[in-house]
Order: structure tokens, then C-alpha cells, then sequence
């Protein structure tokens, strides 16, 4: 415990055990997924860098104060919540940019399915009604 | 020779209107061909109308007017039709009615509307909502268009290649899709001309719209409209 509060400079021992845990077990759920491929390669990569972000931070919280300091803020966590409200609105317009993308693909899709149907004829032709089908 | 003419008609959960829409076109116009796109109907529409012996491509789920319209005009096009007429299949519009439409084809019309208000002789009746809402519209499209259009959503409409080829990929897929259309056949350069039709009750079904639904799709529509207008000159149709 004595190392864990050298580093966490200004961060109570609990506080910080707490961060590492949600960090860890977020890590850990997104290898999951990627490891199962569940998530397309693209964002695996997104999510593997934001938790990885996210770990130097629990590690050293004291990267956020010194940023905050670059950045001149003054109150470092607002450092930290506008990143992360950046980030999350920057992938919000990007997920409703895709999700258009694929309805546009999935309507075409329908569409030819449609023409196909069409070409295709009605799924159960009643027999009677074809004099050709005995022939089959 | 006439030029190929397929009639387009998007359905949803029309059985009941449907048989008798189709025998009328039939009786009206025999030598056209009919397509009926199913929007994804959960009734017998698709049914109902193979045994007319019409044309039927049932979409797998239901797209909209937008959609199923599209579809239609794909088809159109890929079969080598050189026009197409779109026709509701609730009974308001009359067959008889549509040789007006190609007739102004046959004028040099790339796109022809049949308008519920042009004309004297005129007595479609419609809520105090929907008036309202259809004139904010008439308005909107006369500042985007710089053209005053009687009828801005009429859903009686004929084309010619040209326009087919630009609406087969290009058909907006939202609400109030034939004011969007309109738009943007006039920014592709194609002529657009209307005229007077009238219209029936419909037989059956019930109208695709609701009032308390209106508002929140006006204020899509202006959004659509507008990035439409902005977009202007950038869908021309192949040179032909």
C-alpha cells in the first residue's frame, strides 16, 4: 500500500484501489471482446487506447495535473471531464454517421431483396395452378 | 409506338382497396404494365395482387413510400421501361386520369404532377391541420424552388428515363419523400409541369398521416429540405 500512495500523489489509498479495479475490469471486458471478436477491428483499437489512457491515468494521477497545469487549468478533474466529453461526443456523431451509412445499405439491400423476391416468383406456387410441375 | 409505361403502385396493408384499384387500371388502361410494390404488408396484399396477375415485389419489411418507391423505379429502369407513372393503391386516383399525366410527357415534361388544386373544378377536402401544413409547404418549395407548384405532395406523378434514372438512386427515403422529390428534380434541371386532376374518396385503408405526428415530421422535412437545397446542381441526371 505504502508505493500505491507515493505514486498517487494526492489521491486517498481507498479512492484509488477503487479507480484501479474500474480501470482493470473495463480493460479486461474490452479484451474480452476483442479477443472474441466482437468488435470490429477499428474500434477494438478506439476502446483498447481509451483503456489504456485510462490505466497511465489511475496509475499516475498526477499526468492529469500536469497537463491541467500545461493546458492552464486550474481544477484538473475539468481537464479530465472535458476530454472525455469531447471524446464521447466526437464518437456519438461518429456512430450516427454509421449507423445512416448501414441503413442506407441495409434499404438497398431490402430493396433488391424485393426485385429478387419478384424474380424468384410467390414462395409456394400451389402445384394445381402449374401444369409444368409434374414435369420437374 | 408508344413508349413502355409501368405503373408503380406502394402498398401497405391494402387488400381490401387493392383488387378493385387493380381491375379499374386494367379496364381503364390495358396496355400498361402494373407493379405493386408490397412496403411490407402484414395482410394479403402481395396475394391479392399476384392474382390480379400484376407485377409483385414484396419488400422483406416495411420501408416507407420513399422505399417502396424507389424499388419501383429501379425496376422500371433495369426492365427498360421508358416511363413510369406512380399510382396510389387506396382508390383516390383515378385511372383515367393518367393519360393526362403522360400526356404532358409526350409535351416534353420530364416529370408530370397531377395536382389536387389546379383547376376550377376542384373539391378535395382536407383537415384544417393538413391545410395548413400542405400551405407552410407550398410556401417552403416556392422560396427553394423559385417555381409556385399547386401541389407540392401529390402522390400522382408520371416520369420520363430521365428523371427514373435520377430518382433509382437518388429517392429520398424520408417522410413527405414527393416534396423532397420534387425539389430535387427541379435542381437536376428537369422540366416539371402539373396538371389538374381529380381525386377520389379513398375506397378503403387509412391515410398514412396523423395530426399530432405532423409537427415533428414538418420540422424533419425542413431539415431535409433544406440541406436538399443546399446540395443543389450536385444530382444531375445522366446526359442522354
Amino acid at each position: 500500500m505504502t508505493a500505491l500512495t507515493t505514486i498517487a500523489t494526492g489521491m486517498p489509498p481507498r479512492a484509488h484501489l477503487l479507480v484501479g479495479i474500474v480501470t482493470v475490469s473495463s480493460l479486461l471486458f474490452i479484451m474480452r471482446l476483442v479477443r472474441r471478436r466482437q468488435l470490429r477491428a477499428k474500434y477494438s483499437l478506439l476502446w483498447l487506447s481509451v483503456g489504456v489512457g485510462i490505466t497511465l491515468l489511475a496509475i499516475g494521477p498526477s499526468i492529469l495535473d500536469t497537463v491541467s497545469r500545461r493546458l492552464g487549468i486550474d481544477y484538473p478533474p475539468a481537464t479530465f471531464l472535458l476530454l472525455a466529453v469531447t471524446f464521447l461526443f466526437l464518437v456519438a456523431v461518429h456512430f450516427s454517421w454509421e449507423l445512416s451509412r448501414l441503413e442506407d445499405r441495409n434499404r438497398a439491400l431490402a430493396e433488391e431483396v424485393a426485385l429478387l423476391r419478384m424474380a424468384v416468383g410467390p414462395p409456394h406456387a400451389p402445384a394445381s395452378d402449374e401444369p409444368d410441375a409434374h414435369r420437374v | 409506338m408508344t413508349p413502355r409505361t409501368l405503373v408503380i403502385i406502394p402498398a401497405l396493408n391494402e387488400e381490401d382497396a387493392l383488387p378493385g384499384v387493380l381491375a379499374d387500371l386494367a379496364a381503364v388502361c390495358p396496355d400498361l404494365d402494373v407493379l405493386v410494390v408490397d412496403d411490407g404488408s402484414r395482410d394479403r396484399t402481395a396475394e391479392v395482387a399476384r392474382a390480379a396477375g400484376v407485377l409483385v415485389a414484396p419488400l422483406p419489411y416495411n420501408l416507407g413510400i420513399g422505399g417502396a418507391l424507389r424499388t419501383g423505379f429501379r425496376y422500371a429502369l433495369r426492365a427498360g421501361y421508358e416511363r413510369a407513372v406512380q399510382f396510389d393503391a387506396d382508390g383516390q386516383h383515378d385511372p383515367s386520369e393518367i393519360a393526362k399525366l403522360l400526356a404532358l410527357l409526350d409535351d416534353g415534361a420530364d416529370m408530370a404532377i397531377g395536382s389536387r388544386f389546379a383547376g376550377e373544378t376542384n373539391d378535395y377536402r382536407v383537415g384544417l391541420v393538413r391545410r395548413r401544413a400542405m400551405r407552410l409547404l407550398h410556401f417552403t418549395v416556392r422560396m427553394l424552388s423559385g417555381r409556385n407548384f399547386s401541389d407540392t405532395s401529390s402522390g400522382f406523378r408520371a416520369f420520363n428515363r430521365d428523371t427514373l434514372v435520377l430518382f433509382a438512386t437518388t429517392y429520398p427515403v424520408d417522410y413527405m419523400d414527393s416534396v423532397e422529390a420534387l425539389l430535387l428534380a427541379v435542381y437536376g434541371g428537369l422540366r416539371v409541369a402539373e396538371v389538374p386532376i381529380q381525386m377520389r374518396d379513398r375506397v378503403a385503408g387509412v391515410a398514412s398521416n396523423r395530426n399530432f405526428k405532423l409537427i415533428y415530421h414538418y420540422l424533419r422535412l425542413f431539415v431535409v429540405l433544406i440541406s436538399s437545397a443546399s446540395r443543389r446542381g450536385r444530382h444531375t441526371p445522366e446526359a442522354s
